[in-house]
């Protein structure tokens, strides 16, 4: 990657993020765990042949998502595509073991040629803690020391490194060693400063889940992460935002599919949580306002643009298939995202002609 | 007037920009070193000062309680005592962990906290509205569709302190009853997650309360 130290990368990466949602099919029939994974895969292709750069699938370990191991899933589509970079969005590393996700990730990055990429996060859910076997009530620590030992292990050298939360490492060398010498890595922040700080020690790249609320409010967490990394001497080359959204031919056509599926998903979790279900007033608000970038894609190219100037990203990921949609549905999502969104999306920056990443 | 943050996250940084905007001074502590969260409070919430949990008391007129709540216990007691206290806190699991003690305790939760801080005088404010709706929707008094925020709170003078300062923050004070009350913000009720105007919160809570 022609990245120079200190300064911003010309040019803005997009992505698509999944986390498997179960889609519906022809008959309005929810599809299996197996087939929605099936879709995924699909949808990644039709990405890579649409010069999409970046697909980043996201663990859940509950039954409306289907994606509970991404880099198995990245896996499939390193084998059908080219270029698409295949990360994680993100990998709950407080509830894995570090080892062996540098073990997954190194054998994705042989498999795809070097299209690896991890986005580290702590999780919105949850649900990984009790199945796994690790404490809530441990978040904190488990995050810090695990991030601390991985950013070990991704200097590919034998590691000496020892902690409270798993065993001690004594001049372990781990494989596969990557080509390129370094899996991409970066630390995905909801809204917690101290993560972002801890982005910047670790020279990682930042990716800010926006999803929900004015994105404006995280001006200042691009700030903080610049100066940290100032602080620290590290680059804070990239910084990616992700936020939801769904695309069709027309902004109505757009929320009459959207809105049934993120209200189902909404409420799903809701219940878990103990807010009241989505009101149509607050959908259409976060469309308008906040952080649905829902629409035709003249109205979503538009509200992209203008996110990435206010924050100043050079990384925008828009999270997919919310909620039980049409499979037929998100395909042409993809399709109209590849080739209207963001090429309207670059002429609205400014960019005529991208160099390749 | 001088405002106390206990909690640097992300309720507690959204609470001290809204009341740095209005022009409070406001100190902030996070859950140890004050060091530790010094360059997060200098860029997020430029103007607050990062000290620790007893320095924010000590030199707050208002107390805002913005950490998890399974972590009240941690509260020092002492130095809070005679302190006009916010609870902006709600049981969490995702935070909290799961604990029945915490999550289902007999009272509401503002009642536990009052009963761990007797010589406080503890209102529950600011608690059912998400940290990104506050940062949003703060707006100037008459504002037509400004949003409201419940109080509730056994001493009605401390009431009208805290409506005051919400007032200030951005939204229309509304006070809804005792502490005990409060337990119609917490997460499970219709007002948990609220981002409405004061009419209809009202009629929500009078909605509720017949149920």
């Amino acid at each position: 990657m022609p990245t120079k130290k200190n300064s911003i990368k010309s040019t803005v990466s997009f992505g698509l993020d999944s986390f498997g949602d179960l889609p519906v099919d022809e008959n309005g029939k929810l599809m299996t765990h197996a087939a929605a994974i099936r879709q995924v895969i699909d949808e990644a292709v039709l990405a890579d042949k649409l010069g999409i750069d970046a697909i980043a699938l996201g663990e859940h370990h509950r039954s409306d998502f289907a994606i509970s191991s991404p880099e198995t899933v990245l896996a499939g589509i390193a084998t059908r595509t080219k270029n698409i970079k295949l990360a994680s969005g993100v990998t709950v590393l407080s509830s894995d073991d570090p080892v062996r996700v540098f073990e997954r990730f190194a054998t994705l990055d042989a498999l795809s040629s070097g299209r690896a990429q991890v986005i580290l996060g702590r999780g919105s859910f949850t649900e990984s803690f009790p199945l796994f076997g690790y404490d809530l009530k441990d978040y904190d620590v488990l995050f810090e020391e695990k991030i601390e030992l991985f950013a070990e292990l991704l200097k590919e050298k034998p590691v000496t490194w020892s902690g409270t939360t798993r065993a001690a490492l004594d001049k372990a060398d781990v494989f596969p060693k990557t080509e390129s010498g370094k899996i991409e890595t970066f630390v995905g922040v909801g809204g917690s400063p101290q993560s972002v700080v801890r982005a910047a020690r670790y020279d990682f790249p930042l990716m800010l889940a926006i999803i929900g609320g004015s994105p404006d409010r995280f001006v200042p967490y691009v700030d903080l992460y610049k100066h940290a990394a100032a602080e620290f001497g590290t680059s804070a080359a990239t910084i990616g935002m992700h936020s939801p959204g769904f695309i069709a031919d027309t902004d109505a056509e757009a929320a009459k599919i959207a809105w049934p599926a993120h209200k189902t998903n909404f409420d799903r979790i809701g219940r878990t949580r103990g807010w009241p279900p989505m009101a149509r007033e607050h959908f259409d608000a976060e469309i308008a306002n906040g952080s649905l970038y829902i629409g035709s894609p003249e109205t979503v190219a538009q509200k992209i643009a203008a996110s990435i100037k206010t924050l100043g990203v050079n990384r925008f990921d828009l999270v997919y298939g919310g909620g039980p949609m049409p499979a037929s549905a998100r395909m042409h999502m993809i399709e109209l995202y590849g080739k209207k969104v963001i090429p309207r999306v670059r002429e609205l920056l400014g960019e005529t002609k991208r160099d390749k990443l | 007037m001088t405002i106390g943050i206990l909690g640097a996250g992300k309720l507690g940084t959204v609470l001290a920009q809204l009341a740095l905007r209005a022009g409070y001074t406001v100190y902030i502590a996070g859950s140890g070193d004050p060091a530790k969260i010094a360059m997060s409070i200098k860029y997020i919430t430029p103007g607050a000062t990062a000290v620790t949990a007893r320095e924010a008391i000590k030199r707050a007129d208002i107390v805002i309680l913005a950490l998890p709540l399974s972590k009240y216990r941690n509260i020092p007691t002492d130095v809070l005592s005679g302190k006009l206290v916010i609870d902006s806190m709600n049981y969490w699991w995702e935070v909290d962990g799961m604990d029945p003690a915490i999550a289902q305790p007999p009272s509401s939760s503002s009642e536990m906290v009052q009963n761990f801080l007797p010589d406080s005088r503890v209102v529950k404010a600011l608690s059912h509205m998400g940290y990104h709706h506050l940062i949003d929707e703060a707006k100037p008094k008459n504002t037509s569709g400004r949003k409201a925020i419940a109080i509730t709170g056994d001493n009605m003078e401390d009431n009208q302190k805290v409506a005051k300062f919400v007032d200030d923050l951005g939204f229309d004070p509304t006070i809804v009853g005792p502490l005990a009350l409060g337990k119609l913000l917490e997460p499970g009720y219709a007002l948990f997650g609220a981002n409405v105007d004061k009419e209809t919160l009202l009629a929500t809570i009078k909605k509720d309360r017949k149920s």
